[in-house]
């Protein structure tokens, strides 16, 4: 294996851990302000087709991004509305917002565009291209040296290749998902909104009695976690493909709860836990079928390998994972 | 403090939220421009119409059946089993390893073969996350997930290299030997002089499932261990108090839990298809789900929420077939039910409960002056 070759499975691998990262931060929010939520996946998949559907429609994927985040943003209500309002099992209401989104998403998407349950390709301004850094190979180079962007990376060195290859060329939803990590941190541990948000996790009747509403903190909470997914379905529909297929989150949402259960439910750690995850799909996609010596491994093995992995590190290998104390309990005030 | 009469409770909540349900989905298929009224008249007829809807929709119910009530035993030790569709999934590997390498020389014989081969396969896929909820304190919503993903790897390559016979293309194994066969309804049914679908698929299996139900209630109501564990899903401390061992309830629910679902193969796999294909469970273990919550997890509530689904799942494939409705519809329509018997429940319950006090108070109040 070449620098080169390293180069770009990180590069998918930065590419692949972009939606992880935002639907893992998103959970954060959530679980941090006291309110499981396995419906991550479901948010992300509806977010996904509307953001197509209207890209497609409008041509402008800022539309779509809008409209992705609205279609999250009401499942994200719906779910508050259960487990906040009506002070209902939370896990349940997920499972009940997964399927709404999977079912409904490829409804309304035969009724539109008469696909099979997908959008129309998306070309063009509708969907993200990527920010291309100054003196960084990008299509320009390309076009002026008669050549090819892959084959110019290759000819250049290691410096150039890791600058144009890893750190540039990304759609600007992947930096933003980075810099969404320490933005999180600050609003967690620096603000008095999210040391409010932390408390309301671990003790809401401390918040209440301090004369802050608990009901008001967790829906901002889970509003947040519809913003964030939002952009996370986006993000997988606009600019890591061209356009919506049925269930095209294929599990990113349950990875994402993974690696914050991994990250103990801190910002930092659920970076570094997205982008492992994120590397084992890079893996996964490039490698359909990996050979030591005599012996392959099956593609089925690396397509369940994350999945593995996340067994393997919920069986306790990092330690005790303790939740927030009031995670999944409903906020009763007393009369 | 019970607010309501037990009636109430039991019937009135369940189907406020399954009207609340229907006149969503109704909604929904006004939304994509059809007629919801042409819609269920359709799916009635389709379902219900004739023995041949009949066949398909309790063919779908006995699969309900069991993941309904494997979902319901891990609800009554306060489990949440998402993990049937992985466990049904191994359930028809274990069909399928007793009916293709065992010449059985009369299908009750493979029969009883196949049930057990198949719980026991369903029951080792739940055994991980289990010991791992009861011993490591791995939350077993996420790890009966993961479950499901890898359930499907290890599905697909089987089918794909181990067990695919030489020569053929698609992914699935060869089909059972005749002996194998199990009486459909249509074979049951014909010595009494009932006349019934030959096409349809329900079988005996579902016989099976409506003992499973039986055996059920008997086990949660009328037994130590159904006593313990719903001792322990009412109160962990409490049942820890009273000597019960949480390690030991998680794995006994989890493991019946598990074998019930992946007894549902020998209706889809040995009843139906008669060979293990990919996707063979089509999304039953995830009905379960819809179904154990409609049915209150109680055997009978499961029954019914069955032949519910059953209905559904049937009266969908018709109208797939004859509108512009996609399938999805089903999805829509168990995502709504579980939200409104599941997580909504409390919008539902407290306007009645509410309605009750409000209707006992003007008899009580005089007699306690």
């Amino acid at each position: 294996m070449d620098f080169l070759t390293i180069v770009q499975v990180l590069d998918s691998t930065i590419r692949l851990s972009t939606p992880l990262l935002l639907a893992c931060l998103a959970g954060l929010f959530s679980e941090r302000a006291g309110i499981f939520d396995i419906g991550l996946e479901g948010k992300m998949l509806a977010a996904a087709f509307f953001s197509a559907a209207v890209a497609a429609v409008t041509g402008s994927v800022w539309l779509g991004l809008a409209a992705g985040t609205l279609a999250s943003l009401v499942l994200s209500a719906l779910h508050g509305l259960a487990s906040i309002t009506f002070r209902g099992n939370q896990l349940i209401s997920g499972v009940a917002i997964n399927f709404l989104a999977s079912g409904i998403t490829v409804l309304i998407a035969q009724d539109w565009f008469s696909q099979g349950g997908r959008t129309p390709s998306l070309m063009g301004g509708a969907r993200f291209e990527g920010l291309e850094f100054p003196f960084a190979i990008g299509p320009s180079d390309a076009e002026a040296a008669g050549s090819t962007v892959s084959q110019l990376i290759a000819d250049a060195g290691p410096v150039q290749q890791v600058y144009s290859e890893l750190l540039s060329g990304h759609s600007v939803l992947v930096y933003l998902a980075f810099l969404a990590v320490p933005a999180s941190w600050w609003v967690l541990y620096r603000t008095r909104f999210g040391l409010r948000l932390r408390a309301v996790g671990e003790n809401p009747a401390a918040v209440d009695t301090a004369g802050v509403s608990v009901v008001g903190l967790r829906f901002a909470a889970v509003a947040i976690c519809g913003v964030l997914c939002g952009i996370a379905g986006a993000y997988l529909a606009t600019a890591l493909q061209a356009g919506f297929v049925k269930e095209m989150t294929a599990g990113r949402g349950y990875i994402a709860l993974a690696a914050l259960i991994f990250a103990k439910w801190r910002p930092w750690h659920a970076m570094f836990a997205c982008v492992l995850f994120g590397f084992l799909q890079a893996i996964a996609l490039r490698y359909q079928a990996v050979r030591l010596g005599d012996f392959t491994i099956p593609v089925q093995v690396m397509d369940a390998l994350p999945y593995i992995l996340v067994v393997v590190i919920l069986a306790g290998l990092v330690g005790k994972a303790t939740p927030p104390r009031a995670g999944g309990e409903p906020y009763v005030k007393e009369r | 403090m019970d607010v309501m009469p037990k009636w109430a409770e039991v019937v009135l909540v369940p189907l406020i939220s399954l009207l609340l349900a229907a006149i969503l989905s109704a909604l929904v298929i006004l939304g994509i421009g059809e007629d919801p009224v042409a819609a269920v008249t359709l799916m009635v007829d389709g379902a219900l119409g004739s023995t041949y809807g009949w066949g398909y929709t309790l063919y779908y119910a006995t699969n309900f059946m069991f993941t309904g009530l494997a979902v319901a035993v891990a609800f009554h030790a306060r489990l949440f089993n998402i993990g049937g569709e992985g466990q049904a999934m191994l359930g028809g590997l274990g069909v399928a390893i007793a009916c293709l390498y065992v010449p059985w020389p009369h299908w009750s014989l493979a029969l009883i073969a196949a049930t057990i081969s198949a719980g026991i396969f369903g029951a080792a896929w739940a055994a991980l996350p289990a010991w791992l909820q009861a011993k490591r304190g791995s939350h077993i919503v996420i790890t009966t997930i993961m479950f499901n993903f890898i359930a499907a790897a290890v599905l697909n390559y089987m089918l794909v290299t181990a067990m695919r016979p030489e020569g053929a293309m698609d992914p699935a194994t060869e089909r059972f030997a005749p002996a194998m066969h199990l009486p459909t309804l249509h074979e049951l049914l014909a010595p009494l002089g009932i006349e019934f679908s030959k096409a349809a698929p329900a079988n005996i299996s579902l016989l099976v499932a409506l003992a499973a139900c039986v055996l059920v209630w008997v086990l949660i109501w009328r037994t130590r261990l159904g006593y313990e564990i719903r001792a322990y899903g009412h109160s962990e401390n409490g049942a820890r108090y009273a000597g019960i061992s949480p390690v030991r309830i998680t794995m006994i629910a989890m493991l019946i839990s598990g074998g019930l679902a992946g007894m549902m193969a020998i209706n889809n796999v040995m009843g139906e298809a008669e060979r293990l294909v990919l996707n063979a469970t089509e999304g039953a273990g995830f009905i379960g789900i819809a179904v154990a919550l409609m049915g209150r997890s109680h055997p009978f509530g499961v029954f019914l929420a069955s032949i519910l689904f059953g209905f559904l799942y049937q009266g969908g494939a018709e109208l797939a077939l004859w509108t512009n409705i996609p399938r999805e519809l089903i999805v829509v329509i168990q995502a709504l039910v579980i939200l409104f018997t599941g997580a909504l429940d409390n919008m539902v319950r407290l306007p009645l409960e509410r309605l009750f006090l409000a209707l006992r108070r003007p008899t009580t109040t005089p007699q306690g002056k």
